[in-house]
């Protein structure tokens, strides 16, 4: 192990023998591993800007356009109850989308470097 | 946010429920001696250090996610937020959304890469690929600050609770009574570990989930499950009219309290991923997917509870009278117990005190699993960031730092004690905003840089870590929180400068800039060869413990 200090001595786990420096420097430049790396920051990465400002978005209109957010759909609900509700419904959505990405793409072209590199290839 | 110790505070045992007090310390009673048995025979099966720290790895996703629910739903998210919407309608729902999408950014860019590189603190990811001393020192330092922050809030809302139930006004009695949480809180922790502490957040979760869903249920059947009846009899008996339906209350006051507004949700988004308690619990799943496994979860306990926030807060603003929640607690602290009562049969009924009780308990036992979370967050990150790396060198063996980490407890659970007496009388979900803006500062950035960003150096993330810990504490320190308002925390002194409550809005984007700036002057370059380690490891899981 080249990195002297993590992780750190003083530990009770079992694990498989840890890749050598050279063996994760190998991987992080092959091309299924840039494969990984494009195939989960091309989604995570855009998909958090998107819900963040879409918050902020939420957020701003509290603020500054009381008239509309107090609009009334029907009964007494009104804009602003309106979409507070949906970023509940986004929030879930957005993870139950995630998770059925990394599910389908990103966790069977881990688990093979992953194989690979524990395998010592 | 904070309010000022108001001389009408009535303990509201005082009427009818007084006789039913021995019930009340009863069920306290009940929960605190069933957490007990487990801690005990969690600390039996408590070996190494893994089992301390992360709970020997062996929880599932699902029981992790109820694990995380109950760290996470605090007392800032019953008492302070149903509190909040009683007395300030929508805006109080505001906090609820905040906390609930937060999730997303620990879930899609920080739960599974910290899960596969760490072993059992943030200081572990933080410190990776950096020189382990002066990294590992900052991340002790900030992991310590924010769970003392978030300790308080806690506190705070055990002694709001004990008092109120127990007719206990003089201050030596809630001082008494914050020591006992701490006390026990000790003991959790010392003696249970990891395990101990995740077993009674998984037992408070359902109780909490349990006693909410009790409390919408009754609500809503008093307006025959119409939300738009519920939100008409909330406007009108609030006095505000439709303007309670609508933001503003509470933000809306000035160009002030707007931007304060805007620091608020930038810090409760940008927080969650970034606190400690919550991190380490994803250590104590065994593999990456079974972290997510356990935030999806997490989304699903903790979105429905806040969903049934909503019922509890228009409920209390619908059935109470203001005046009587201001007068039992000018923060709204009390506003869902006094609802509870209320849906029982009222203040002089034998349902209305059993239903007091129960949901008073359930608080109680939510105030109880938060603190254990919090402490074990800081002791471990006492023992093994800071005195197995930084003063030992990482020559400790495994026995010397799992004592260390005991004994951290116990400090920690002092200071905490000491702290949370001062604290008495602030809102609980205030105080927690406050530790969410210095989670979101002090250590998000560096969580980011570190597993994302290839030049990310040493200096990058000291300059962030206490740029974001000290520009986010002090600006508290001269903010109105602490002084130079009647609702401050030092009412006689006069130090602010700072308009803003909530310091989120420049000390986030204050840290950011100095990770960026610290890295970009650094004179040593990032090492390559840790990055590929770390970046193959966080998003494969290979060599993982």
């Amino acid at each position: 192990m080249t990195t002297q200090a993590a992780p750190p001595p003083g530990g009770a786990d079992t694990h498989p023998a840890s890749p050598t420096a050279e063996q994760f420097t190998a991987v992080q430049q092959s091309a299924e591993f840039g494969e990984l790396r494009r195939s989960y920051r091309s989604f995570a990465f855009p998909l958090t800007v998107a819900f963040i400002a879409w918050y902020l978005l939420y957020v701003l209109l509290s603020n500054y356009a009381g008239g509309f957010m107090g609009t009334k759909l029907f009964g007494n609900i009104n804009v602003a109850f309106a979409l507070g509700l949906a970023q509940f419904a986004t929030t879930f959505l957005i993870a139950w989308w995630y998770s059925r990405h990394a599910a389908r793409r990103l966790d069977p072209q881990a688990d093979a470097i992953k194989s690979h590199l524990e395998a010592g290839e | 946010m904070t309010t000022a110790h108001h001389p009408a505070l009535q303990p509201l045992a005082a009427g009818g429920a007084a006789e039913h007090r021995p019930l009340i310390i009863t069920l306290f009673g009940l929960f605190v001696l069933a957490t007990l048995v487990i801690t005990i025979w969690a600390g039996r099966q408590t070996r190494g250090a893994a089992d301390f720290y992360a709970g020997g790895r062996q929880f599932t996703g699902f029981q992790n996610g109820l694990a995380i629910s109950g760290d996470y739903m605090s007392a800032a998210s019953f008492l302070g937020i149903a509190g909040a919407i009683a007395l300030f309608g929508y805006d109080g729902f505001l906090y609820s959304i905040g906390f609930l999408v937060a999730w997303l950014v620990a879930l899609l860019l920080v739960a599974e890469p910290l899960r596969n590189s760490g072993r059992y603190t943030m200081g572990d990811v933080l410190a990776y690929r950096m020189r382990q001393r002066p990294v590992r020192t900052a991340a002790g330092v900030s992991t310590i600050v924010v769970s003392i922050f978030y300790l308080l809030a806690q506190m705070a809302g055990a002694g709001v609770l004990v008092s109120l139930l127990l007719g206990i006004t003089s201050d030596g009695g809630k001082v008494a009574i914050v020591a006992l949480v701490g006390v026990l809180m000790i003991v959790y922790v010392s003696i249970g570990g990891m395990k101990g502490t995740t077993w009674v957040q998984m037992v408070k979760a359902v109780l909490l989930i349990v006693g909410a869903m009790l409390l919408t249920l009754l609500v809503m059947w008093k307006f025959n499950f119409n939300i738009s009846e519920l939100l008409g009899k909330a406007a009108d008996n609030s006095g505000k009219g439709a303007s309670f339906l609508e933001p503003g209350l509470k933000y809306g006051k000035s160009a002030e309290t707007k931007l304060d507004f805007i620091s608020l949700g930038l810090a409760l988004v940008l927080g969650t991923a970034g606190l400690p308690h919550i991190l380490i619990r994803f250590y104590t799943v065994p593999t990456a997917k079974a972290a997510r496994k356990s935030v999806n979860w997490a989304i699903g306990i903790i979105g429905a509870f806040y969903l049934m926030t909503i019922a509890l807060g228009f409920g209390a603003a619908a059935l109470l009278k203001r005046t009587d929640i201001i007068a039992s607690n000018p923060a709204g602290n009390t506003a869902a117990p006094l609802l509870a009562q209320e849906l029982g049969g009222g203040a002089d009924s034998t349902g209305g005190a059993i239903l007091l009780a129960v949901i008073s308990a359930v608080a109680f036992a939510t105030i109880l699993a938060v603190v254990a979370g919090l402490t074990l967050a800081s002791s471990s990150s006492f023992a093994h960031d800071l005195y197995v790396n930084v003063i030992r060198r990482g020559k400790a063996t495994e026995a010397e730092e799992v004592r260390a980490a005991r004994w951290a407890t116990v400090v920690i659970g002092a200071v905490a004690i000491g702290l949370g007496a001062l604290a008495r009388d602030m809102n609980v979900a205030g105080l927690v905003a406050l530790a969410f803006a210095v989670a979101a500062s002090a250590n998000l950035p560096t969580i980011l840089y570190s597993l994302f960003w290839k030049r990310f150096t040493t200096t990058g993330a000291l300059w962030s870590i206490y740029g974001g810990l000290i520009s986010a504490v002090g600006l508290v320190l001269f903010s109105p929180v602490v002084s130079g308002k009647p609702t401050s925390m030092f009412k006689n002194a006069d130090f602010y400068w700072f308009p803003l409550e909530n310091p989120g809005i420049i000390s986030i984007p204050l840290a950011f800039l100095l990770g960026w700036l610290g890295t970009v002057l650094s004179k040593e370059p990032a090492d390559p060869r840790k990055y590929a380690e770390l970046e193959v490891r966080s998003l494969t899981g290979a060599g993982a413990h």
